[in-house]
């Protein structure tokens, strides 16, 4: 679920009938100043960040006046909270509370409903009052009645704020909304002092004024390799690429030696968290846990292993899902296989690629492993998760690398003659460098059927070339490996990744 | 027996003529699923691998007669629509097999399921096979792997991950025991039949002997598993792994359901609860086989 700011959370309360205390948000410490000389008197600054401890760890503090204020915001904006990067403090106007209150929504997993909770002993520490905490259990097609909301209350205003509660959650698709404290000031006002409001990540495509960043649960800022990462998925609903990066874990390390940072490529949600888990038994530190599911284009996946590439001081590379895939397991490593060529990394690389065509796949890998400077080797589904870990770890631990350098020689500038547009990228023949045979290798070697020879025997499409964009293209890669095959580079496939250097 | 689906149930395809759904509907029809026809909007009249296709479920159902179970291939953002239409056409029986469903969507839908006594597998899900029966989804991929990768037999198989589930059952029939139903509920927060409930048709199917369960960190269906061996309602032996033993609280790993939140969820919490009521923990998934082996020997021998 992609958590919104406290700030917009409550903007949305305020547009709701839900009164919040006067205030604005400020990206840099000038304006955080204006702000405070606005609204007047006592002013509290609150960092915007997404953390439960966002008090204790200093993230909300008082001012006198609009120059103390700036002076805090200026303190605050890109300081880091328990990890996550301050970008913007809300001022408000502080307020005087004479009692706190707890709402808030939620779905009921187990009950499969959605449900509104009150407690009247709201404010931090909510957590250990979870007894305090009422819950009413209602139906996500009918509104609750007052009459069941003041029961769950016992009061009318808060009754009338809950319902404005559900009505939200279901304007914005909430996952969870906590309004907390929900406070009652001594000049009698009832307001949302603070709010959290997190949307179900797959309903992002309904909800585009939202302006969700990155539609994923990270725990943490998103890192710049996670937004180029989301930018890449969010609006290519052809199976799933998940990226998150892992910080480095200093705490948690029981092995004596300091456990080695990897780069993990996982495929399939469940395969992925078992081979997590077997890497971290072997004594390896996934810098990333990377997903790529569903049957997605070698163009999404070839991305992935770019970016997974581009991640600091990775010691090797381990791709390993379910072991038994339904998905031919060849496309997969065509995908790896291209961005290991052109980057060339001097890690070692173990791929597990049980399943559908893991021969092929296993018989490519080892074809194309010579070409590169470490080691890169390919397991098939009678190999397990844990078995190809330990082997990661001995090839990283024997410092094993080919005497050929890791320095990428210098290309020849590939001349295209023909080139046509694919949903996210560009293919390119050099007509020139093709014979009758590897032509017709090329044609052939297209599942999608989309290439005929032309009159003068030639690759070329046999569609139109918008259609070949929007799709009819499926950015497979048979094309560029046929044609790798046969010892040529005839064939450039080109899929830009946005703010990858 | 089995469960959920066998040779002889009448399935139809809610979105037959898209691009998955023709694709997927050859492979359940290969490998043996008796699929009658299948629908999509406007499209009626129309023929796919020599099956009617019809604009509505409640045509097809007043054309071929009592439907047993629908699979829909449509797009998320229209399984709800698909889901509904199906229920009240009278359809006991729905698997969702697209992933990214909106939460609400899915509430609603199960709203709707339990006003009018229906069931549904999914959304997320790879699918239900009973092997050398039927299949519903995609698990197993081409049918004549299919044939090769899964046997009948004892084990009844229920996981929250697709890739899992037909590893799960391919290693069980390398092992030369076999499986009766391998069930993928979905990885979603919220979903259908939950594994508390595929346990309880478990018990009750006399060729189920031994029930393996894939669970992973998140939700509480694990826990509600362990419930149930408790109270003596689940008497068969349950062997589980669950996943995401490393994994940080608060991060999602891929499927929507499996996040630990508020400290619930954790896989230490399953795994005491688990044990507890005496079902099987294995660590390691590559142990499943091993232990699942021993259990049906040792099952065998005092039979």
């Amino acid at each position: 679920m992609a958590q919104l700011h406290e700030y917009r959370a409550k903007r949305i309360l305020a547009g709701n009938g839900i009164e919040i205390p006067a205030g604005e948000a400020a990206f840099d410490a000038v304006k955080a100043g204006e702000i405070a000389r606005r609204l007047g008197g006592e002013i509290v600054v609150k960092a915007q960040i997404h953390s439960t401890s966002r008090a204790a760890a200093g993230g909300v503090r008082f001012a006198e006046t609009p120059v103390e204020a700036e002076k805090i915001a200026s303190e605050m904006l890109g300081q880091e909270f328990a990890g996550n990067l301050c970008e913007a403090v809300l001022i408000d106007e502080k307020v005087e509370i004479v009692r706190e209150f707890y709402v808030g929504f939620t779905v009921d997993t187990a009950l499969k409903r959605p449900a509104l909770l009150f407690s009247d002993a709201g404010g931090s520490g909510i957590e250990d009052r979870a007894g305090s905490l009422k819950k009413l259990v209602c139906s996500i097609r009918r509104e609750p009645t007052t009459a069941e909301l003041e029961s769950l209350c016992g009061d009318g205003r808060i009754a009338a704020i809950l319902k404005q509660l559900y009505r939200v959650a279901k304007k914005t698709d909430a996952r969870t909304i906590e309004i907390n404290p929900l406070a009652l000031l001594k000049d009698g006002r009832l307001i949302a002092l603070d709010c959290r409001l997190s949307v179900d990540d797959y309903a992002e495509y309904r909800q585009k004024e939202l302006g969700i960043e990155i539609a994923r649960e990270l725990g943490h800022t998103p890192t710049r390799l996670e937004k180029i990462a989301w930018e890449i998925e969010k609006d290519d609903f052809r199976g799933t690429f998940f990226f998150v990066e892992i910080p480095d874990d200093k705490t948690g390390v029981r092995d004596p030696q300091p456990a080695i940072r990897i780069g993990f490529h996982g495929a399939g949600g469940g395969g992925s968290m078992a081979s997590l888990d077997a890497a971290q038994r072997n004594n390896l530190a996934p810098a990333c846990y990377v997903d790529t599911s569903g049957n997605p284009p070698a163009s999404k996946v070839y991305r992935a292993a770019r970016i997974i590439l581009s991640i600091p001081g990775i010691r090797g590379y381990f791709l390993s899902g379910s072991g038994v895939a339904s998905q031919e397991q060849f496309g997969l490593a065509r995908a790896v296989l291209k961005a290991f060529l052109e980057i060339r990394p001097n890690i070692p690389a173990v791929l597990r690629l049980g399943g559908n065509g893991e021969d092929i796949a296993r018989e490519m890998v080892e074809r194309y492993a010579e070409y590169l400077p470490a080691p890169i080797e390919a397991y098939r589904k009678t190999d397990t998760a844990d078995f190809c870990a330990a082997r990661l770890r001995e090839l990283i631990e024997n410092g094993y690398c080919r005497a050929q350098s890791g320095v990428k020689t210098a290309e020849k500038a590939f001349e295209s003659d023909y080139t046509f547009r694919t949903r996210t990228g560009t293919v390119s023949f050099n007509h020139k460098a093709l014979n009758d045979f590897s032509a017709a290798k090329i044609v052939d070697a297209c599942p999608a059927g989309i290439l005929k020879l032309d009159a003068n025997r030639k690759p070329v499409l046999a569609v139109e070339a918008a259609e070949a964009e929007r799709g009819k293209c499926t950015e497979c890669l048979a094309c560029e490996f046929a044609c790798l095959e046969l010892g040529l580079k005839a064939v450039k496939i080109d899929f830009p990744i946005d703010g990858l250097a | 027996m089995s469960i959920l689906i066998d040779e002889n149930k009448k399935v139809i395809v809610q979105g037959i003529t898209g691009r998955e759904g023709s694709v997927r509907a050859k492979l359940m029809l290969d490998y043996g699923t008796h699929i009658v026809g299948g629908c999509t909007p406007g499209r009626g009249g129309q023929e796919v691998h020599g099956l009617p296709v019809f604009d509505t479920v409640r045509e097809s159902v007043d054309q071929l007669g009592k439907i047993d179970v629908s699979v829909i291939f449509v797009p998320a953002p229209r399984v709800k629509a698909a889901a509904i239409e199906a229920f009240e056409a009278g359809i006991p029986l729905v698997a969702l097999i697209a992933d990214r469903v909106p939460l609400f969507d899915v509430l609603e839908i199960c709203e709707v399921a339990d006003e009018l006594g229906a069931k549904f597998v999914g959304p997320n899900t790879v699918g239900v096979m009973s092997p050398e029966k039927a299949v519903l989804g995609m698990m197993g991929g081409r049918a004549e792997t299919a044939r090769e990768w899964f046997h009948r037999g004892p084990v009844g198989i229920m996981s929250r991950s697709g890739g899992l589930s037909a590893s799960t059952g391919y290693y069980i029939c390398r092992t030369g025991i076999g499986i009766s139903t391998i069930c993928h509920v979905g990885g979603d927060a919220v979903i259908g039949l939950t594994f508390p409930e595929i346990a309880g048709l478990f018990e009750d199917d006399a060729e189920t002997e031994t029930i393996v369960m894939i669970g992973e960190i998140g939700g509480t269906q694990e826990e509600q598993v362990a419930d149930l061996i408790e109270a003596g309602r689940i008497t068969k032996p349950v062997v589980a792994y669950i996943g995401g033993k490393s994994a940080r609280a608060g991060t999602r790993y891929s499927h929507a359901g499996a996040i630990i939140e508020g400290g619930k969820g954790t896989w230490q919490g399953k795994v005491d609860r688990l044990r507890e009521v005496g079902a099987v923990i294995v660590d390691q998934f590559g142990d499943i086989f091993k232990t699942v082996q021993e259990i049906s020997g040792a099952r065998r021998s005092v039979v």
